[in-house]
């Protein structure tokens, strides 16, 4: 099976980060992956997106033209990508950044309000690792397992309360109804 | 076997190149590429007879690399596009003094300043001179991130066999992207160097290193002997990827992220009942034009995949001798073809082939 995930938002979202976390998670799983940037002029408040496939096989190209799950952080990404899922994917909202809903009827979506959670927690900058835990309850194919192990190989060493925060920020996420 | 651990493209390159004994590095930081400057800055001055040195140019920095290259060491500098074009020069005399260096290029779009998106546009300048005077490049196209790792290291070996420069063409897509390597064993042993300049100890003749000969007898001498060696690198070290080659009505020509891109293609043109297969070239100097020649007298026509205005397929259809039909499938200017686009021209080509009949 062959899963390709598009995140996208604004720069300084942690976009990036959260497609690296998804990567490790598949290293340690021993599944196929790539993971690719965008890159270029759109550090923070330009628009940045991941492109992750992960797969039983090798990955043929690590470009995604129709993901089969998208996840979003502002509303140009939603307005940009919407259309480009595939029938019967996934669409994974932060709704406290993104008022509108998804129109497409043949795709499964989801909300949650990730930014306000993550200020809640008092760590506004885990919005999209909050998301991503809802991507992982709800998202059949990319599984909790791994995750911790995931995120001890992303979080830099010299902090290690941030993977505290990190666990519990996917927590809430996980966890919200 | 070491373990898998997830690099981006360009580190992979950096610690390949590390372990296979390269210990000079010569730069100046251009995207999509820096992450490889940034990794031997950080990487080798901690190294025992580690030298990174960020030059003030590339002029310069290529012209670091042809000096540490004729004493013998393992050499490399990298950069992108516009970046490769300033080293040219020195990339020539290199080659005029046969010497061994590794050259990275990760290609962005261009002509002149261009983007900083990915491209395959300095084909032309990679495979047939980019510099002046006779001369030839190993030119290797990594297709992944284990691939940008296995042929750096693979370079520094041919490189140093056929004292010759060799490159590493890939495109800002393998710099940027991550994937699981298996980084190569470090190496222990080196090639036996007599020809370089590392002190007499008065025990034996100068070595000199230039590529200066006043004398047009000379000079021809020399070309002809360099050519003599490009001979025995065609002969032996065509590298390609033969993929679903066996059956295949119809062949599609990539190399580097534009052979990923066929590989998704092909896999949904079978799925519609067309076969379709994919030679990728590794070194796209020395070309494998035997594969190609030989897939044309099976396959019914070409489609060359290129990130370029297209450049490959020039050496496409040299090497199956116009006896079929090559179509050009490509964007340009850090675009990239994308998996319909691939589709649609084999169809295109499929009509033309049966449109015939």
């Amino acid at each position: 099976m062959t899963t390709q995930i598009l995140i996208a938002g604004f720069g300084g979202q942690g976009i990036l980060f959260s497609g690296k976390l998804l990567a490790y998670k598949a290293l340690s799983e021993n599944k196929e992956l790539s993971w690719l940037p965008s890159y270029g002029p759109e550090m923070r408040g330009g628009t940045a997106s991941c492109s992750v496939t992960i797969s039983d096989e090798p990955v043929g190209s690590p470009i995604i033209d129709h993901p089969d799950v998208l996840i979003v952080m502002n509303l140009p990404s939603l307005d940009k990508y919407e259309s480009t899922v595939k029938s019967g994917g996934m669409i994974f909202v932060d709704s406290t950044l993104i008022e509108r809903k998804v129109q497409r009827t043949d795709v499964k979506a989801f909300y949650i309000p990730s930014t306000k959670i993550a200020q809640d927690m008092g760590a506004a900058n885990l919005a999209n690792i909050v998301l991503l835990g809802k991507v992982l309850k709800d998202c059949p194919a990319i599984s909790r397992s791994y995750i911790e192990e995931a995120l001890k190989k992303v979080v830099s060493a010299k902090h290690p309360e941030m993977y505290e925060m990190n666990l519990k920020a996917i927590d809430a996420g996980y966890s919200y109804n | 076997m070491s373990e898998k651990v997830l690099m981006k493209g360009n580190e992979a390159i950096a610690e390949a190149a590390l372990r296979s004994g390269c210990r000079h590095y010569f730069g100046y930081p251009i995207t999509p590429q820096t992450e490889l400057t940034a990794y031997m800055a950080k990487r080798l001055p901690k190294m025992e007879g580690g030298v990174f040195l960020q030059a003030e140019s590339e002029i310069s920095a290529i012209n670091m690399v042809y000096g540490v290259a004729g004493t013998g060491k393992r050499v490399m500098t990298s950069s992108s596009s516009p970046g490769i074009s300033l080293k040219q020069e020195g990339i020539s005399y290199i080659a005029g003094s046969d010497l061994p260096a590794v050259i990275v290029n990760v290609q962005r779009g261009g002509p002149g300043l261009g983007g900083i998106q990915p491209s395959q546009s300095d084909y032309f300048q990679a495979t047939k001179g980019g510099g002046h005077g006779d001369y030839h490049l190993i030119v290797l196209a990594p297709s992944s991130v284990q691939e940008m790792a296995d042929l750096t290291s693979l370079a520094f070996d041919l490189a140093d066999k056929y004292r010759c420069p060799a490159m590493l063409l890939a495109d800002g897509t393998m710099g940027q992207m991550m994937e699981p390597v298996v980084l190569p064993e470090p190496k222990t042993g080196t090639v036996e160097k007599p020809w370089a300049v590392t002190g007499t100890q008065m025990k034996r003749e100068h070595n000199i290193i230039n590529s200066l000969y006043l004398s047009p007898e000379v000079l021809e001498k020399t070309n002809f002997e360099r050519y003599k060696r490009y001979e025995t690198i065609q002969e032996k070290e065509v590298r390609y990827e033969s993929y679903l080659m066996d059956d295949a009505d119809y062949c599609i020509v990539a190399f580097g992220i534009a052979a990923r891109v066929a590989k998704n293609a092909i896999t949904a043109l079978r799925n519609q009942g067309l076969k379709v297969g994919l030679i990728r070239p590794i070194t796209l100097w020395p070309f494998p034009s035997k594969a190609i020649r030989e897939a044309a007298d099976k396959v019914k026509g070409f489609v060359s995949v290129e990130l370029s205005m297209g450049q490959m397929i020039e050496d496409v259809r040299l090497a199956e001798e116009c006896r079929r039909p090559v179509l050009l499938c490509n964007r340009a200017g850090g675009m990239i073809p994308n998996v319909d686009m691939v589709i649609s021209s084999i169809n295109a080509l499929k009509n033309q082939v049966e449109g015939g009949r």
